[in-house]
């Protein structure tokens, strides 16, 4: 059986010994009323081959896509072997926060370097360190804006449903009331945010491009929120920024999102990366870990955990997040990823991520599939299917494909990256053209 | 010190390039970006010397001794790794149909199904993504059953004045109102002042035991029943299970939620920060309120589930699951010796202990569990040397230093936790250490009040950091 105990039993004898102990006075401070007499009803340890031959079964009952054409959150992008092995430094795995700055310039620099480039992406003046994922950085954002009476909150009933569903449980304890702006084909509807911004409102929530993949109208819903005391927070998948304008150019005051398409496994959904920006005037509103530039003695560049009279080590009952432990190494991954690639390579991914969703579009739509809505997207699309959505999972399956996502019977939720070859869309399509013939 | 990154950009250098395509390109005028984000472009080789640089100016539990109390930086075994690599965990969609994906929910089974057993509880969420995490979704539990029971007036909870930060705030995100009790001379919950807080206003009491100061509380059982006879629950902080396994259970103790920390107890690394994974577990009468989207027996096929009365979803997807196969994977391996596992925990925080206690102060002298604390409350008066002054000292031996200034109870705290994952040698080159720093205190404060020496930084300024914050690159900055 295995262990990972260095000492030999002689060790611990003469430990024992040279403090005066037994391993009865040593347990003796558990009171009898709460020892558990007996052995934990668990297997005996086992060596590392039998254990790995375990869990390699396990691994080996799921099915590995060798095409995944499912999105909605998680998506399927090339991670270079270069992030891989980077990432895998074990001064890196090994480490915990970094409270001793002297000791951990690298893992302050890494996290530092990542708020920069978020930030640079997002067009904010600052991000954190990063939190547990993309739906809790939407609720926590909500969190950041609560104004002295004004609880009310406005989300786009376009938002991915598991980011709704997370804010909802977030907020259930706390005076806050949520209100869902409706959709007008797909897309946040102007007139129902027009309709529901007034004096109690703090927040307005949108996610661009939508859960539907489509292209929402930022500006216009920035133009119509007048008063300064509302906070407009966007989600975006920050993979689509090589391509469209950042949330700071249409002015938003809080970004958040879901950074696991950069150089993140899909790992049947986490560890993932949430990530939250904003800007100068909310910076110490932002929950969790920032990392900060400063000079040590010797008047030297030098980085170091900031800013942490907002958590909850220092505030405790008057803190307005708990988080702690966050999704640093997710974070180096993804600054990694993001070095790897450059803002030209960054650009190229979501263009062809774009193209290519967009082609598959044009060819399902000339084999009786419909887009379902007739907005702009990016690289996820709904279309209204000819044949049941479950007919077309179960099909594709055949041939190692993963199908888009079925919303219900006749609607489904595509995505393409750059992962699926030009040729490969054309192999899908012609799969799907006998499935609609039976 | 290092150059940034952004410091070595040079344009047109790439490390990483995509296959091509003849795609149709897509024009997105009005929501076309101006121009490119800044982000480094760097040329494979140098992108790979950059990082190796910072690792080297990283201190893992790979590199050396991580004394850090509450945080079980134990070792992380190579094995979890090799596991959570494994292509059929690492390469599943989320949303992937449940007959896909019948290796992942088995396995997802048998870790909630160990963990009840270690811990003496009924069923278990993976969900959670950390330790706060769990103790968020363990208040939100407890606030959802008092509701049910139209309990309305159960508005309070109780936290000892030695808990964590998180413990206060996670009970407020929840709508509750913090009553904090105190500490007795013996470092447990003062049971007297517990009485006269306990009433039908409390909703719990959340307690870690063994505590913050590595002592288990003599009348657990005891506080346990005066909590439940007034109505309340017992919220139970699992930061250091590592003490306790194989030898005593949270839920026979009386919890009726716990957290876990796979990232501190069933090794699964810190990664400077995180991803970690806290799991809760619940005993059966509180199962209905589990997040939706939890594993439950009762829905055997589904991920998507919310049990009658669901506090609703903690988060996206199915927690932090590649985090979770890496602690079943440490479960395996151990097995019975989970037991073993602890009682070593616990010979080695005594052993360091014990060959201090002659020199340093320990705030709590008695038997401890996996983790003990020194006070240099006196040293500080007499030499002007502070916890914070003995830690970075350490800096320069290739040590990660002890907790500082915590728990808040302790003054000049150092918060000791050595693990069960060090050999004798360790420790004994630790204790000297701390000897030698210790004399040298005495005949030369100075040389500690200016530490560290060896460090790519010297002593960093971070009341310079917090004044004048500087979040992001800048392209003007040195």
């Amino acid at each position: 059986m295995g262990t990972y105990i260095p000492h030999t039993k002689e060790d611990q004898a003469q430990m024992l010994s040279s403090i005066a102990q037994t391993w009865d006075s040593l347990l003796s401070t558990i009171p009898d009323n709460v020892r558990l007499k007996r052995e934990l009803n668990l297997p005996d340890g086992l060596s590392e081959f039998e254990v790995f031959q375990i869990m390699k079964n396990y691994a080996s009952q799921n099915v590995v896509f060798n095409t995944i054409l499912r999105g909605a959150g998680a998506y399927d992008h090339y991670v270079p072997s270069v992030v891989k092995h980077l990432s895998a430094r074990e001064e890196f795995v090994t480490a915990y926060t970094p409270y001793q700055s002297e000791l951990s310039q690298g893992i302050l620099q890494s996290i530092f370097e990542f708020q920069s480039m978020i930030a640079s992406l997002t067009g904010m003046d600052a991000a954190n360190a990063s939190v547990y994922d993309g739906a809790t950085a939407a609720a926590e954002a909500i969190s950041m804006s609560y104004e002295r009476g004004r609880r009310t909150v406005l989300l786009s009933n376009a938002l991915h449903p598991e980011t709704i569903e997370v804010i909802r449980t977030y907020v259930q304890e706390l005076d806050v009331t949520i209100k869902m702006i409706e959709l007008n084909d797909g897309q946040t509807s102007l007139d129902s945010l027009k309709e529901q911004l007034d004096e109690s409102v703090c927040a307005v929530l949108v996610q661009h491009p939508n859960y539907f993949g489509i292209l929402e109208d930022v500006s216009s819903i920035r133009q119509s929120i007048t008063d300064s005391k509302v906070k407009f927070i966007v989600s975006v998948n920050p993979m689509t920024l090589g391509r469209l304008a950042n949330p700071g150019s249409y002015g938003a005051d809080i970004v958040v999102g879901e950074a696991q398409p950069f150089g993140l496994n899909l790992a049947f959904g986490g560890p993932y990366l949430g990530f939250m920006c904003t800007s100068d005037k909310y910076v110490r509103r932002l929950p969790g870990r920032i990392v900060g530039q400063t000079l040590d003695s010797e008047g030297q560049r030098a980085f170091t955990l900031t800013l942490q009279a907002r958590e909850q080590h220092i505030r405790r009952e008057k803190a307005t997040s708990s988080i702690c432990s966050n999704q640093a190494h997710c974070a180096l991954t993804a600054a990694m990823y993001l070095s790897s690639i450059g803002p030209v390579g960054l650009k190229e991914v979501a263009t062809q991520c774009a193209n290519k969703a967009h082609t598959l579009a044009r060819k399902l739509e000339s084999i009786g599939y419909k887009l379902t809505y007739p907005h702009e997207f990016f690289h996820e699309f709904v279309t209204t299917t000819p044949v049941s959505t479950s007919l077309i999972e179960s099909s594709l399956a055949k041939h190692g494909i993963l199908s888009g996502l079925i919303l219900d019977d006749k609607h489904m939720l595509w995505c393409v990256s750059e992962t699926t070859s030009d040729q490969k869309l054309d192999d899908i399509v012609t799969m799907l053209a006998e499935v609609n013939h039976g | 010190m290092a150059k940034l990154i952004f410091e070595l950009s040079a344009t047109g250098h790439r490390a990483v390039t995509f296959p091509s395509s003849s795609c149709q390109d897509v024009d997105f005028k009005d929501f076309e970006a101006q121009s490119l984000p800044d982000l480094p472009e760097i040329a494979e080789i140098d992108l790979v010397r950059h990082y190796i640089g910072l690792s080297r100016m990283a201190h893992g539990v790979d590199t050396g001794f991580y004394p850090l109390g509450s945080c079980t930086m134990k070792y992380n075994p190579k094995l979890n790794e090799d596991v959570a690599s494994l292509e059929g965990f690492a390469k599943t969609h989320p949303y992937q149909p449940s007959w896909s994906v019948q290796g992942n929910l088995k396995a997802m089974r048998h870790l909630q199904d160990a963990l009840s057993e270690i811990c003496g509880m009924d069923e278990f969420t993976l969900q959670p993504a950390a330790g706060a995490h769990g103790e968020f979704t363990g208040m939100l539990i407890i606030a959802a059953y008092h509701r049910a029971n139209n309990d309305a007036k159960r508005t309070k909870v109780i936290v000892p004045d030695a808990a964590h930060g998180t413990n206060p705030a996670s009970a407020v995100m929840a709508g509750f109102d913090v009553v904090t009790v105190k500490s007795d001379a013996n470092g447990g919950v003062d049971f007297e002042a517990l009485k006269s807080l306990v009433d039908e206003t409390t909703a719990a009491l959340m307690l870690t035991n063994p505590n913050t100061l590595g002592l288990f509380d003599p009348n657990i059982k005891a506080i346990a029943d005066l909590v439940h006879d007034a109505g309340g629950l017992l919220y139970y902080d699992g930061a250091n299970l590592n003490a306790i396994m194989g030898l005593s259970r949270p839920g026979d103790m009386g919890f009726d939620v716990v957290h876990l920390n796979l990232h501190k107890t069933f090794s699964t690394p810190h990664g400077g920060g995180g991803p970690g994974s806290g799991p809760v577990g619940v005993k059966k009468f509180l199962t209905p309120f589990l997040p939706k989207g939890s594993y439950l027996r009762e829905q055997p096929d589904s991920l998507s589930f919310a049990p009658t009365h669901s506090i609703g979803r903690m988060r996206s997807f199915h927690g932090n699951f590649l985090t979770t196969m890496r602690a079943l994977t440490y479960i395996l391996f151990n097995g019975k010796g989970l037991t073993e596992v602890s009682k070593v925990a616990i010979l080695n925080a005594n052993y360091m202990m014990h060959h201090l206690s002659d020199i340093f102060t320990v705030a709590y002298p008695q038997i401890c569990m996996h983790e003990f604390v020194l006070t240099l409350e006196k040293e500080k008066d007499i030499y002007h040397v502070s916890a914070k002054d003995l830690s970075k000292a350490m800096l320069d031996f290739n040590m990660h230093p002890p907790t500082m200034y915590f728990p808040q109870i302790v003054h000049e705290a150092l918060m000791i936790e050595p693990n069960e994952t060090e050999s004798k040698s360790t420790l004994d080159e630790a204790i000297a250490l701390f000897k030698m720093l210790y004399q040298k205190m005495i005949e030369d404060p100075s040389y500690l009040q200016n530490a560290p020496y060896t460090t790519p930084v010297k002593r960093v300024d971070d009341v310079l950091a917090a004044r004048v914050p500087i979040v992001k690159y800048q392209k003007e900055s040195k």
